[in-house]
């Protein structure tokens, strides 16, 4: 029994924090904001170099890929530090969900070096390409398709509406499951023409609609096997938005108490007040829980354990609710100021609130753990 | 990161399970420790834990102890409420008086105080509040005078809230040795018996009924300096290192929340209305629940591996009185409102099974009710969060 990051987690972690502290500033990410949606001079390239540099981009790629083979551990650390940093490039749906569900892909198709998948995934790793993921949700019935026919162009077009970095990414794991069909996996490489912007509340995120056509060589798994990879899919992405929430959280908690000491209302500083402690007491004292939570679950997964799904489940419903009430919080403690869009909270607040109701959010995941105890009870 | 147990704490968690399926008291054999005679059957359980070394696991071998690590620990703990152990009236000694002691006692007071503690022979009972110290603490007034020998001290003044306080052998609590020092300052720890002349003990009905706390009157107590723990005018110093325990760590091991988390699936399994229009909001509450004792079971585990790599508990422990009580609370919240209209039934229902009964949820509910004023106010517990973990300025 050993519950602790190793060292070598740790300092993978602290370059990351490093890196990003001076390629991922305020000022760049308000520069996206602003309508400059690459924030000028190529930044979200230059960024995505530098975290390929450290190995972040294919860090749960196999060494044979070009990869660093480490597990959901580390890349937890990596993206709670994304999530401090405000990174808006898609390292979450790239590295921690894309790149594994290929690796599985090329290992079960035996594809070797030389395979497609095999091939991407080497880029993918080398920063060379960006991979995201679309067209599945999760709900507390089960996992959905968000993929749906084309309502007007030619018949065998499909659908897939609010896919995370389409503007950036060189290739898509997309889900369907049409009627008669069954659950299908596609590789769906970039076309510009089929890609569609849909703005977003967060206004750092790239997100957008994908128009494709399924054919059998875009298939990579069909039937039980790629309802099996969705559902692994789903716990991943359960536990890597938590992990980065929680840096989120950290730093909205943050950016409020350096404001509630600075802002001085009766004369004195807002933060001796105990209203405002207590509000962000609260918050920080939810971040500290969901935090072991989050570990455990990143801890599952690696391993595989039978209780992954669930422990997926608890970390983000956790998670979640500690990113919702941290924004709330220090939206209220900065007071009229925190509403502005000049304040730089809202670059993290809104992440939050996408983040929190992404791939379910905190009451779907309680209702999937529920599930999970009652049927564990019912087995004692 | 591993999460498994090696087995050489395995094989303590079978012996320590063969251990209290043999002897735990059946369910109901006892009375309430707040009663004379719950009293007295829960000193005789203490008995026989201690027989077998089983009272005071993480304690060194010459007090009764085993010498087992925070893992054996927390092992012991989780067997114990999977086994529905009764409540641990040495409680306040054993989980609060004991760390400190073994911070600050010298060898001849742990050589004395310990071994009945971890007995049952010598219950401990706290003196902390007083009718105008409760959240204010350092405002106490009970204060301690030199005797005209000057040999030792005489108490005078009052505590309240003293669990235990009215069947306990022992008291343990701070006093004014020097008036006119600032607050913090000038206290001292005593160790007094509850027979001394000048002790007087008014027992105090809590919410269920039962004499769970007491007042105490000091009228010219004497007490001898070996009496003392720690230094004279370090009482707060001492004081502290026993509410770290109570906050942190010892007192509130997640295996209580754990187990009461376990038996709330349960009931929810046999009484939920699964269309019923609650039925999604109290899925939610039972969920949230069930949810945040895994937390609070994952944060100790985190925590202790912490202390067992060396580091200290660091500041992030006073987050935790805050969620095990509020944990505690939303589990019997969620419990009750799963019974209903029965949850107010004092008695067990006839026609009811095992655990779906309300009486067991209605008491835990009302102990659970204390866990947010007492140890320190949850209100006290958010300030010392806002300040030390967030630097936030003293108000």
């Amino acid at each position: 029994m050993r519950f602790a990051f190793t060292e070598q987690q740790l300092e993978l972690r602290g370059a990351v924090r490093q890196v990003l502290a001076r390629e991922c500033t305020v000022a760049d990410l308000r520069a996206m904001a602003l309508g400059d949606r690459h924030g000028g001079a190529g930044r979200t390239h230059e960024r995505w170099s530098v975290l390929a540099e450290l190995g972040a981009t294919g860090l749960l790629v196999p060494q044979a890929h070009g990869g660093l083979g480490l597990g959901e551990l580390e890349l937890v650390g990596v993206l709670e530090e994304a999530g401090w940093a405000g990174l808006p490039e898609p390292l979450l749906e790239s590295a921690g969900l894309a790149a594994p569900l290929m690796a599985a892909a090329d290992a079960a198709s035996n594809g070797g070096a030389g395979s497609v998948l095999g091939r991407f995934l080497e880029k993918v790793a080398a920063g060379e390409v960006v991979a995201t993921v679309g067209g599945i949700d999760v709900t507390s019935a089960g996992l959905v398709t968000t993929t749906t026919p084309s309502p007007e162009v030619t018949q065998g077009t499909v659908v897939t509406p609010r896919v995370t970095g389409a503007s950036v990414a060189g290739v898509a794991l997309v889900a369907l499951n049409l009627p008669g069909a069954g659950w299908q996996l596609h590789l769906v490489e970039a076309d510009p023409d089929g890609v569609t912007t849909t703005p977003s509340i967060d206004p750092t995120r790239d997100l957008g609609t994908l128009e494709w056509s399924p054919w059998p060589h875009t298939l990579i798994a069909s039937g039980e096997r790629a309802e099996a990879m969705l559902s692994d899919l789903a716990d991943r992405a359960a536990l890597f938005s938590a992990a980065q929430l929680l840096g989120l959280t950290e730093r909205m908690i943050t950016m409020a108490a350096d404001y509630a000491k600075e802002r001085r209302q009766f004369g004195k500083p807002i933060g001796s007040f105990q209203a405002v402690k207590h509000h962000l007491a609260n918050a920080r004292v939810a971040l500290e829980f969901a935090r072991p939570t989050t570990y455990r679950a990143a801890d599952s997964i690696a391993r595989d354990l039978a209780d992954r799904s669930a422990h997926a489940s608890m970390a983000k419903a956790m998670a979640s609710d500690a990113a919702d009430l941290a924004a709330r919080v220090a939206l209220q403690v900065h007071g009229a100021i925190g509403y502005t869009w000049e304040c730089d909270l809202q670059l993290w607040m809104k992440r939050a609130w996408v983040l929190s109701a992404a791939w379910g959010d905190a009451p779907t995941h309680r209702s999937r753990v529920l599930s999970h105890a009652m049927a564990a009870a019912a087995e004692r | 990161m591993d999460l498994t147990f090696p087995p050489a704490q395995e094989a303590f968690r079978t012996e320590a399970r063969a251990w209290l399926e043999a002897h735990v008291p059946a369910p109901g054999t006892l009375a309430s420790l707040d009663t004379a005679e719950g009293f007295e059957q829960h000193r005789a359980w203490e008995r026989t834990m201690f027989e077998d070394r089983w009272s005071v696991v993480s304690w060194p071998a010459q007090y009764g102890g085993r010498d087992v690590g925070i893992f054996e620990w927390l092992i012991f703990e989780e067997e114990y409420y999977r086994a529905g152990g009764p409540r641990r009236v040495s409680q306040n000694g054993v989980f609060l008086l004991a760390p400190t002691m073994f911070e600050h006692a010298t060898p001849a007071q742990k050589a004395r105080y310990l071994p009945p503690m971890a007995a049952g022979d010598e219950i401990w009972c706290q003196g902390w509040s007083e009718p105008d110290a409760g959240s204010d603490l350092a405002g106490i007034r009970s204060r301690a005078t030199p005797n005209a020998s000057g040999d030792g001290w005489v108490l005078d003044g009052q505590k309240t809230w003293c669990s235990r306080g009215a069947f306990a052998e022992w008291c343990f609590g701070i006093f004014r040795t020097d008036p006119g020092a600032e607050r913090h300052r000038g206290l001292t720890y005593f160790l007094v018996p509850m027979d001394a002349p000048g002790v007087t003990v008014r027992p105090i009905s809590q919410l269920d009924g039962e004499t769970g706390f007491a007042e105490v009157f000091f009228e010219g107590v004497e007490v001898a300096d070996d009496q003392i723990l720690g230094s004279v005018g370090e009482g707060w110093t001492v004081a502290m290192s026993t509410a770290g325990s109570e906050r942190g760590l010892s007192l509130r091991s997640p295996a209580r929340y754990s187990e009461a988390a376990g038996r709330l699936i349960d009931l929810y399994a046999a009484r939920a209305d699964g269309d019923g229009p609650q039925a999604g909001r109290i899925a939610d509450d039972v969920a949230r629940a069930y949810i945040d004792a895994e937390a609070y079971k994952l944060h100790t585990y985190w925590t202790a591996s912490k202390v067992a790599d060396g580091h200290s508990v660091g500041p992030e422990a006073s987050c935790n009185k805050i969620f095990w009580s509020e944990t505690d609370l939303a589990i019997h919240t969620a419990a009750l409102q799963l019974l209903g209209p029965e949850a107010e039934l004092l008695d067990p229902d006839p026609s009811g099974e095992g655990q779906a009964q309300p009486g067991p949820w209605l008491d835990g509910y009302l102990f659970a009710l204390a866990g947010p004023i007492y140890a320190g106010t949850n209100e006290i517990q958010r300030n010392v969060v806002a300040e030390r973990l967030l630097g936030l300025p003293r108000g």
